[in-house]
């Protein structure tokens, strides 16, 4: 009977390497593709907002080399979706100049690049919304409004199977693809090879994140998964790893809100049937997913808008009487830059460590700050400079704030540098939404060139 | 008697669930384990909304989850994820008040 075995060796590539052990016992198995993922929004609104990378370049550098010499070598497609971490057209390209520059350094023969891009002007979706279409929030958000849109810096749409499937139709050997739903690298092959839609999502389900389907606990290992026309079959490749029925099975929890939906463009994967049994130690059998086509073809959008310029301040208590009147010592900060600025065109965040600073109004023990804190002060405004004053002015106020019983008069806070940090600019997730398409195709414009000799 | 949730569970985690949410995960070594806690009701979405001091309708959703023996809910964020002033952009320390919740189990 026939199967294909789609070997994933890190879940999230370039945020830190793969690791090789693991990595070359999953090759020696001869798999008949090598794919990862590359994106998330974990890393937050900053790198789409700013067009980067979370990571330093050489790390992705070293994931692509590792895998391409493998598949190369072994003759099987090598896929990456959502390059560089947000799968933008620069992020596409800079992918596709690596896999160029990689075959040259290796002195590989010739083979075909497929790419694609992810990227929507914010012209595309003005023309929707003013044709009375609606670009429907996710997660208890607003329908996307013109204001929020223009708010926006940069947006992606998340693909789903259709430009990998395209690709590999045309003879893409390599796929650099931009920002995708994170099963669809994985489901795309295996539907065009003539797997159901059923087994083939929820393989990509299962193998998105590698390693994190395992047990014990260990990123950036290998695992394979093997799928038929009547199972998927994942095995973990670190000889200390197992794919365990409740390692596989709690996998499915993993990042979403409930464990038994799988959304992707183009219909939802659905769980809640799933029927998992250990067949050797390292190797737990799927049967029983579902994929639900929907009716109305939606992509998933991103959206990062830039809030402003910021800089970082950094202040320590010590003080248990400071420490127990620490919001009138932010209060008399915050009334300084009033003074200096007005009430509006800026913003400050105090995160107070040691009370709240993690969790925030979440926090039950609120009321239980420890003996010491450590308080980050924000300044986010227009201008690099405005920022920094704003932030100056929230961290240096609070070494004068005027508190009637302080016994120490000659400076309430400590300070590790008594400048402010410049950081990256501040942005926010704009868009969280969905649009629908008439073609699956049409925001994920597909394009081949060559590598090697 | 009862027994705090860190030392029935063996996993209990926080995480981003896109960016507006973040979902939790508290998974038992063993079926009988995880079938004491569901029977005890000391996790249901009133308790989680009163040991995180918010309402009812922050939780999006409170799921048991047979086949991995866990236990799973999801709340939405105030703000979306990253967004200045957020203290956690992965929303991944947001489980430690869940560590010692108690739980009532027979002796």
């Amino acid at each position: 009977m026939k199967t294909l075995r789609f070997m994933c060796p890190n879940g999230h590539l370039g945020f830190a390497p793969i690791k090789k052990e693991s990595f070359y016992l999953g090759v020696e198995t001869q798999p008949d593709f090598i794919l990862a993922d590359s994106g998330s929004d974990d890393i937050g609104p900053g790198p789409l907002g700013m067009d980067t990378s979370t990571s330093p370049l050489e790390w992705q550098r070293h994931d692509l080399e590792l895998m391409l010499l493998a598949a190369r070598k072994l003759g099987v497609p090598m896929i990456i979706g959502s390059a560089g971490d947000t799968g933008t057209n620069s992020r596409v390209d800079l992918y596709v100049e690596i896999i160029k520059d990689l075959a040259k350094k290796h002195g590989m023969s010739k083979f075909k690049i497929g790419y694609f891009y992810s990227e929507v002007s914010k012209e595309f979706l003005k023309k929707k919304i003013e044709a009375g279409q609606t670009v429907e929030g996710l997660d208890n958000r607003p329908a996307l409004t013109i204001e929020e849109l223009e708010a926006t810096d940069r947006i992606v749409a998340m693909a789903g199977v259709h430009p990998y499937i395209k690709l590999l139709d045309l003879g893409a050997e390599v796929i650099i693809g931009g920002r995708s739903s994170d099963c669809a690298i994985f489901a795309g092959p295996a539907i065009r090879a003539g797997f159901p839609e059923d087994l083939s999502y929820y393989l990509g389900k299962v193998l998105e994140c590698a390693s994190f389907c395992a047990e014990p606990y260990g990123g950036k290992e290998t695992v394979i998964g093997e799928i038929s026309m009547e199972d998927v079959k994942i095995t973990a490749m670190h000889p200390n790893q197992r794919c365990t029925v409740a390692s596989v099975a709690g996998h499915a929890m993993y990042e979403r809100s409930n464990p038994y939906d799988e959304y992707v463009a183009g219909g939802r994967l659905d769980m809640s049937n799933c029927r998992y049994e250990q067949i050797d130690p390292k190797t737990t059998r799927i049967t029983g997913p579902t994929f639900h086509p929907a009716k109305e073809f939606r992509v998933k959008l991103e959206g990062s808008g830039k809030v402003g310029e910021r800089f970082i301040g950094l202040a320590g208590v010590r003080d248990p009487y400071t420490i127990a009147h620490i919001d009138q010592v932010i209060d008399w900060a915050r009334e300084q830059v009033r003074e200096r600025f007005g009430e509006e065109g800026y913003e400050l965040y105090y995160n107070v460590f040691g009370r709240n600073g993690v969790m925030g109004d979440l926090e039950p023990l609120k009321d239980k700050p420890g003996h010491e804190l450590c308080v980050v002060v924000q300044g986010v405004a227009p201008s690099k400079e405005m920022a920094e004053e704003v932030c100056m002015i929230g961290t240096r106020q609070m070494f004068y704030a005027r508190l009637p019983e302080v016994k120490g008069t000659a400076g309430g806070v400590s300070f590790i540098v008594d400048e402010v940090l410049a950081a990256t600019p501040a942005y926010r997730w704009t868009i969280n939404h969905t649009v629908a398409l008439d073609d699956p195709l049409e925001l994920f414009s597909t394009h081949l060139t060559e590598a090697g000799a | 008697m009862t027994a705090r949730l860190s030392q029935l569970a063996k996993t209990i985690r926080s995480k981003n669930a896109g960016v507006d949410k973040i979902t939790f995960d508290i998974i038992f070594p063993e079926k009988a384990v995880y079938e004491r806690v569901k029977a005890s009701g000391a996790i249901s979405r009133e308790s989680i909304a009163k040991l995180y001091g918010i309402g009812l309708d922050r939780i999006s959703d409170f799921v048991n989850f047979d086949p991995a023996c866990a236990i799973k809910f999801t709340i939405y964020r105030t703000r979306p994820s990253g967004s200045p002033g957020d203290g956690d952009i992965f929303g991944a320390q947001q489980y430690a008040p869940l560590l010692d919740l108690e739980v009532p189990v027979e002796k």
